[in-house]
Formats: structure tokens, C-alpha cells, sequence
């Protein structure tokens, strides 16, 4: 069963490179405690998953990389062909010559359907490539603009176009004393609108990944490149290959099906620590706890409260709305992303 | 990739450009667009003459004989309507030979009469002509002790266009700049153990440049304000782990559309021979940048209210050397109840020439204000005698409500950062927010 990861905006496409790094160096890694034959199907199946038939036996990545701007997507492109592991392959991505500049309203109702065929098309090929697919994985941030605006608008698509396979869109959480003065605004019409498309969220706060790589690893001059790598290193030990009790010998092949059982399941990757800042939005409730995962709702509360408070703050003072009414996006919208976000909330705070 | 076409009206904007080009070419070898138009022919011409001379396509520029007197109306009125057409080709060339332009940037003086009057025309032909594409404006504000009498008088009329026309535009004043220079040089003539400065890395210097022209009085201010430009420009060039274009500095840092002047300040002026950069002189970059004595403009952001705040780092700068210092000066600093963590920031790989790494720092603060109210006085103090005022009248489409309406137009900005001012001490209270039936 393949996944196919679409890497929106300067932050999805760095920490997609992250990501398929550590998923194929971890299938590379000794084998620890198994037999030969299990880590042999192991390796087989983390290939199968996430890259698809070498050429020159270098695995090619299934991924599509879209941003609005080229330097990102370059330089991830040269660093997973300068790596001679594996590489991305020539015609996945998507580029064009000027960002969304922060602006939401921007990626959605202009960079959307104007470049929705092309971006659709290449994600079609992508997973036409697929034996048997089983879904997407989507990266992207909320602050920006690319990752947020164009990603909240290609999650509605793939919910369109197949909405019977699963959507999980892996978002990140920006640093509360921002990195983007707008980034509030951007994030609660990204959470709303994915709200409607997306089956899953998966969260990581770059607040909470900063303060693991302080205090935990004692990195004293934290880059991007560190955090990514942390966030990488979690997430590719959610999606490597487990199998449930049952049956000992067969992978169970689908990580989003896999987490509906309630079976224990065991890790195969090398114990690490660093796993308790990691949080899930529940939406549609089929997420149980697991080794890899604690999943515990509430956590989610307190975060999408403070940003919600903070968004609104700004709103009712109508700051900065001319540049999303500029595109599109009117105070409606706005009042639409807050009504809905303020009954998840009260939801999570029933619970 | 996308481009930008810098635009140099008038004496001043062209000897700031000419720095600028210098120090751009150093950073890359680079294809240049600019498009330069003086009234006089005296500056275009020597920058023709000089080592410069390839990097400008002599098509693109456009000289008078006779200068515009420091009179914006002759500049705005007579030489925009004579020469409009002729300026709109050029700006046409300039755009088609770009794959992708996103930003004109405008350099000028606000005190004369091409630069201000010429200059501030632009805009709005540029506007009509090349609607999206954003209009950067770098102005530099007449001093306190101008010589030219009139310059309120250009400076308050070119003001109104800014209000209206520009989508950013980044003040700056002369004694400011003459000020970072005393400071340098006293810097660098010190002699303190220890303290050699690297030569290359003063912000004033255009060594390894093409131009070994003796040094010329404005030379040192003017690269000041081409290292701005470089930097603002350096995330939109080069590759980083936070990029940040220049189409995201109007989204972040204008709140609303008639707010969008900046305040700027370049650290650090010069880098230590030391080669070992312990946090603490990373920390103390920060710190300046905050400063009064490091900004471009004569203004106290520190004691004023920020709507908005950027910071755009280059070199060996990673995000937790960003975060340490935003956390640690921002209890120093105020921020509008609405925007309370209102940063926004970058991080660009590459370091100016002779730095290791430098920080651009942009506000949106009322500590422009002051200079805007010094602005009106003494404008008030020439108008209320009607002095001067007869060579202005006299030029056709000129009439006693341009004046009017652009004191007005002053006024009214004035007002608005008042209003925010009223604001500064009172406690951020929450607002309530919507409540939702279960």
C-alpha cells in the first residue's frame, strides 16, 4: 500500500526532504532484535510505502513538491540527488516564479484555481505509479501563505477527486511570538477549511519541537534543520511498517487503517525519547493510543484557543483585512473560520 | 525568480542608485534593470562616464538640460506632463526584458524638485500602468538644517502622493546618516586594544567596488542606504531556512493601507577583527538595531508604539539566536493591543560582503510622527507668509488647494498615528468572543 506526500510551501517541501531522508536511512539501519527475513520484508515494505521502483537503483520518492517560489524546491531537489541514496523524481514538481507573500487569501483564490490543473495532474501521475494506494500525506505550515492557502485548496481537490482514499495533512504550528505578523489569520482559515476536507490533522507545535531540542537534546544554536530533523524522526517512526499481534508475519500496511486497531504495537525504530510533545486533532475520532502515538485530545485545546483569541483580537480591530478582501476573502470568511473553530473548541472542552 | 527595476529620479536618487548598483554587483554579477531620470545632466552623465557605464543600458535614462530649480511643481507638473510618454516606454523596456517583476523601487529626495516632484509623478503612473506590481519608495527627508528654503514645501507636496501612491516607503534623513558615520569614524580612529575594525565591513564602504573615484562627501551616507536596499532585497536573492519575498514585507508590516511608512536600521555599521562571535555580540546586534542611534530616521522606536516589526537577519544567524532575542527585548518594547506579538522575520543564508551576519530591522512604529509634525511646522511657518510661494503658483495646474490638500492629507496621518498613541498605555483586554450553542 503506497502513500503519496505533497510538500506545499518552503516549510512542507523542507521537512518532506527530512521526512523521506529518515524513512529510507531507517530502513538502511541494523536490524536490532528481528531475523533477517523480517527486517527483508520490513525494507521492502517502508520502499514500497513511500518510493517507488529504483532507476539505477536509486529509489525515487513519491512526492509532489509545489511552491510558488523556486529556491526552496531547488535546493531540496539537489540535496536528495547530492545524498545517493534516493531522489525526487524529475517531473514532480510543481513551481512557479512569485510566492503567495504570506497571504492566504493569495495561495487559495488566486495560486488555487489558477494552477489547479497542473498541480492536480502531477499528483494524478504520481499516484497512477501506485500498485495499490492508500492515500495522502500532505505537509504544510499554517503561518505562511503557499502551505496554508494553496494547501487548504489542494486538500479540497483531492477530497474531490478521491474521496475515498485517506487525507492526512501534517501541520505545523508556528512559534506563538510569531514568525508572520498575519500568521493567526492564516491559521484559522487553514484549520476551518481543512476541517471540512481533511480525515486527519496531525499537529507539531515549532514551540514545543524548539524546547525538545533544547532541553532534551541540548543543541545550543537550534536550526530549521534540527527541528525537522526531530519532526522527521517522529514521523517516520509513525509510518514504518508494524504489525499487530495477530499475525506476527504480516505487515499490516496501511498506518492510517492501522491506528483505528487497538492491538499493541511495537516500534521498530530505536527507542527515542522524543515523543511527548506529540499531539493529533482527532477528526473524525478513529485514533488510539499506541506505543508511537499518545494521542490525547484536550492537548489541542489550550493552543487553537489562544491562537482563535489572538485572531480575533486583530479582527475586531480589522487590521491588515484589506490584503485578504484584495483576493477574495471577505470579513464573511472570517467570521465563518471563527464560528467553526469556536465550536471545536467547546466541543474538546465538553469532553 | 523575480526582478525588481529600480527607479533614481533626481541628483540624490541617482547618486544613491549608482551606490546601490556598485554594491549589488558585488554580491552577484547580476543582470541589472534600472531606469534613471534626472533634469540635470551633470550626475547621469558622470555616472555614465565612469567604470559603471555597462552595467546601464543607455537607452534607459532620460536627462534635461535645465534642471527643475528645487520646485516640485516644475518637477511634478512640467517635466512629468513634457516627458511622461517617453518615461512610460522606458518603464515598458524595462518590464518586458523581466520574466517575473514583483517591485519598483523608487529612490529619491524629498526636498528638491525632480526627485520630489518627478519622482512622486511616477508613482502614479506606475500604478496605473503596472497595478500589481508593488511600488517601494526609499525618501530621504530634508534635515533640519537644509539649505534649501523651500524644501517643506516640496517635501509636504510630495508627501500627499506617498500617502496615496506607495504601497511602502522607507524614511530616511540625512543628519541620521551623518550621525552613524561620526559614529563610526570615531569607531574606527579610537585606536582601542583590540578593537581593529575590518576594514571591508564598515556599512559605509564601497571598497572591492567598481568606482575608485576619490571619495565624495555624500558617498559614505549614500551606501548607507544602498546596504538597506541590499538587504531588504537578500532573502528575495538567496536561498535560507526563512525566506522572506518582498511582496510579504507590505502583507506583514502594513496593518492599513495609509500606515506603510518604515522605519529602518541597519547593524551592524562594521565588524570587529575578532573571528570568535560569542552570543553575547550576536545578542548585542540585536540590541542596536532597537536603538535610536542605529536607526536611518531621527526617531525612538523603543519609546513609540509598534503596529509591526521585522526583522531580516543574514549570515550564521539560525532561529533560535531569534527567538532568544525577541523573547529578551520584547518586554522592552511596546506593541498595539491588536498585535501584540506582531514580528515578523526571516533568515537568509548569505552574509553582506565583509560580515559574518547582519540585521535589517523594519518598524511600523508612531516614531515617525515627529518628524512628519516637524515637517508641517515648518512648512506652516513658509506658507503663513505665503513666502516663495508665487514660483509655484505660477506653473500651470498649480493652485493654492495643492497646498491645501496636501497639509490636509499630512494632517490627517498625523491623526491617525495619534489616535494609536492614545492607545499605548492601556491594558490589552480581551475581547469577547463568539459564543456557540451546543
Amino acid at each position: 500500500m503506497s502513500i503519496v506526500t505533497v510538500q506545499l510551501g518552503q516549510c512542507g517541501n523542507q521537512i518532506g526532504f527530512e521526512v523521506f531522508d529518515a524513512l529510507l536511512s531507517d530502513s538502511h539501519s541494523s536490524q536490532g532484535l528481528c531475523s533477517m527475513r523480517e527486517n527483508e520484508a520490513y525494507q521492502a515494505s517502508c520502499k514500497e510505502r513511500f518510493f517507488s521502483e529504483e532507476e539505477n537503483g536509486v529509489p525515487i520518492a513519491r512526492a509532489v513538491l509545489v511552491d510558488m517560489e523556486p529556491k526552496v524546491i531547488n535546493q531540496m531537489l539537489s540535496k536528495a540527488a547530492q545524498s545517493g541514496q534516493w531522489k525526487y523524481g524529475q517531473h514532480a514538481c510543481f513551481c512557479q516564479k512569485q510566492g503567495s507573500g504570506n497571504n492566504w487569501a493569495y495561495g487559495y483564490s488566486v495560486h488555487g484555481p489558477r494552477h489547479e490543473e497542473s498541480i492536480m495532474n502531477i499528483i494524478r501521475k504520481e499516484v497512477e505509479k501506485c500498485d495499490s494506494f492508500s492515500g495522502f500525506f500532505i505537509i504544510m505550515s499554517m503561518a505562511g501563505g503557499t502551505g496554508s492557502g494553496l494547501g487548504a485548496f489542494v486538500t479540497q481537490n483531492l477530497e474531490d477527486q478521491y474521496s475515498n482514499s485517506l487525507k492526512m495533512n501534517q501541520i505545523i504550528w508556528p512559534y506563538g511570538t510569531g514568525e508572520v505578523i498575519v500568521q493567526n489569520y492564516n491559521s484559522i482559515l487553514t484549520l476551518s477549511h481543512l476541517y471540512r476536507s481533511s480525515d486527519a490533522l496531525l499537529l507539531h507545535e515549532n514551540d514545543a519541537i524548539h524546547k525538545i531540542c533544547a532541553k532534551l537534546m541540548n543543541i545550543k544554536q537550534i536550526s530549521f534543520s534540527d527541528i525537522n530533523q526531530v519532526l522527521a524522526h517522529q514521523l517516520g517512526s509513525v509510518f514504518q511498517p508494524t504489525y499487530s499481534a495477530e499475525s506476527s508475519f504480516h505487515y499490516r500496511r496501511n498506518p492510517l487503517e492501522g491506528f483505528k486497531d487497538p492491538a499493541l504495537y511495537t516500534s521498530w525504530l530505536k527507542p527515542v525519547n522524543a515523543f511527548n510533545v506529540w499531539k493529533t486533532q482527532r477528526a473524525f475520532s478513529k485514533y488510539e493510543k499506541s506505543a508511537v502515538l499518545v494521542s490525547n485530545s484536550q492537548f489541542l485545546v489550550k493552543p487553537l484557543d489562544m491562537i482563535v483569541g489572538k485572531a480575533w483580537n486583530m479582527f475586531a480591530s480589522k487590521a491588515y483585512i484589506h490584503q485578504y478582501t484584495k483576493f477574495g476573502i471577505e470579513e464573511e470568511d472570517f467570521l465563518d473560520s471563527f464560528t467553526s473553530l469556536e465550536q471545536v473548541v467547546a466541543s474538546y472542552c465538553n469532553l | 525568480m523575480t526582478q525588481s527595476v529600480v527607479v533614481q529620479v533626481g541628483q540624490c536618487g541617482n547618486q544613491i542608485g549608482c551606490c546601490f548598483w556598485d554594491l549589488a554587483l558585488r554580491e552577484h554579477a547580476a543582470v541589472n534593470q534600472a531606469v534613471l531620470i534626472d533634469m540635470e545632466e551633470g550626475v547621469v552623465n558622470e555616472i555614465l562616464q565612469g567604470p559603471l557605464r555597462d552595467v546601464f543600458d543607455t537607452k534607459q535614462l532620460i536627462t534635461d538640460i535645465s534642471g527643475s530649480g528645487n520646485n516640485w511643481a516644475v518637477g511634478h507638473k512640467v517635466f512629468g506632463s513634457l516627458y511622461q510618454d517617453q518615461i512610460l516606454e522606458k518603464f515598458r523596456k524595462s518590464a518586458e526584458h523581466c520574466d517575473c517583476l514583483q517591485c519598483f523601487f523608487i529612490i529619491h529626495s524629498m526636498g528638491g524638485g525632480t526627485g520630489s516632484g518627478l519622482g512622486t509623478f511616477l508613482l502614479k503612473v506606475l500604478e496605473d500602468e503596472f497595478p500589481e506590481v508593488y511600488r517601494f519608495v526609499t525618501s530621504i527627508y530634508p534635515s533640519g538644517e537644509d539649505d534649501v528654503i523651500t524644501s517643506p514645501y516640496n517635501s509636504i507636496l510630495a508627501m500627499k502622493e506617498l500617502n496615496e501612491h506607495a504601497d511602502c516607503v522607507l524614511p530616511i534623513d540625512n543628519q541620521s546618516l551623518f550621525d552613524i558615520i561620526s559614529k563610526i569614524d570615531l569607531m574606527v580612529n579610537s585606536g582601542k586594544l583590540g578593537t581593529t575594525v575590518k576594514p571591508k565591513s564598515l556599512v559605509t564602504s564601497s571598497s572591492g567596488a567598481l568606482k575608485k573615484q576619490h571619495k565624495k562627501p555624500f558617498d559614505a551616507m549614500n551606501n548607507i542606504v544602498a546596504n538597506l536596499l541590499l538587504n531588504l532585497t537578500s532573502s528575495a536573492r538567496f536561498e535560507g531556512s526563512l525566506n522572506m519575498d518582498l511582496n510579504e514585507i507590505s502583507m506583514n508590516l502594513v496593518p492599513f493601507p495609509q500606515l506603510h511608512y518604515l522605519v529602518s536600521s541597519l547593524t551592524p555599521l562594521y565588524t570587529l577583527t575578532d573571528v570568535n562571535i560569542p552570543p553575547r555580540r550576536l545578542d548585542q546586534m540585536f540590541s542596536d538595531a532597537f536603538s535610536k542611534d542605529h536607526q536611518l530616521l531621527r526617531a525612538d522606536p523603543k519609546h513609540s508604539l509598534y503596529l509591526a516589526c521585522a526583522l531580516m537577519v543574514r549570515g550564521n544567524v539560525q532561529i533560535s539566536d531569534l527567538r532568544r532575542n525577541i523573547e529578551r527585548l520584547k518586554p522592552s518594547l511596546q506593541f498595539v493591543s491588536w498585535n501584540q506579538e506582531g514580528w515578523k522575520t526571516s533568515l537568509c543564508s548569505v552574509p553582506p560582503v565583509g560580515h559574518s551576519h547582519s540585521l535589517l530591522a523594519l518598524a511600523n512604529n508612531t516614531c515617525v510622527k515627529p518628524t512628519f509634525m516637524e515637517l508641517k511646522e515648518r512648512f506652516m511657518r513658509l506658507y503663513k507668509k505665503k513666502a516663495h510661494l508665487h514660483h509655484y503658483l505660477q506653473v500651470e495646474g498649480m493652485e493654492e488647494s495643492c497646498f491645501t490638500e496636501a497639509v490636509s492629507s499630512l494632517s490627517a496621518l498625523i491623526q491617525e498615528y495619534d489616535q494609536l498613541d492614545a492607545t499605548k498605555n492601556m491594558p490589552v483586554q480581551d475581547l469577547p468572543r463568539l459564543s456557540i450553542a451546543m
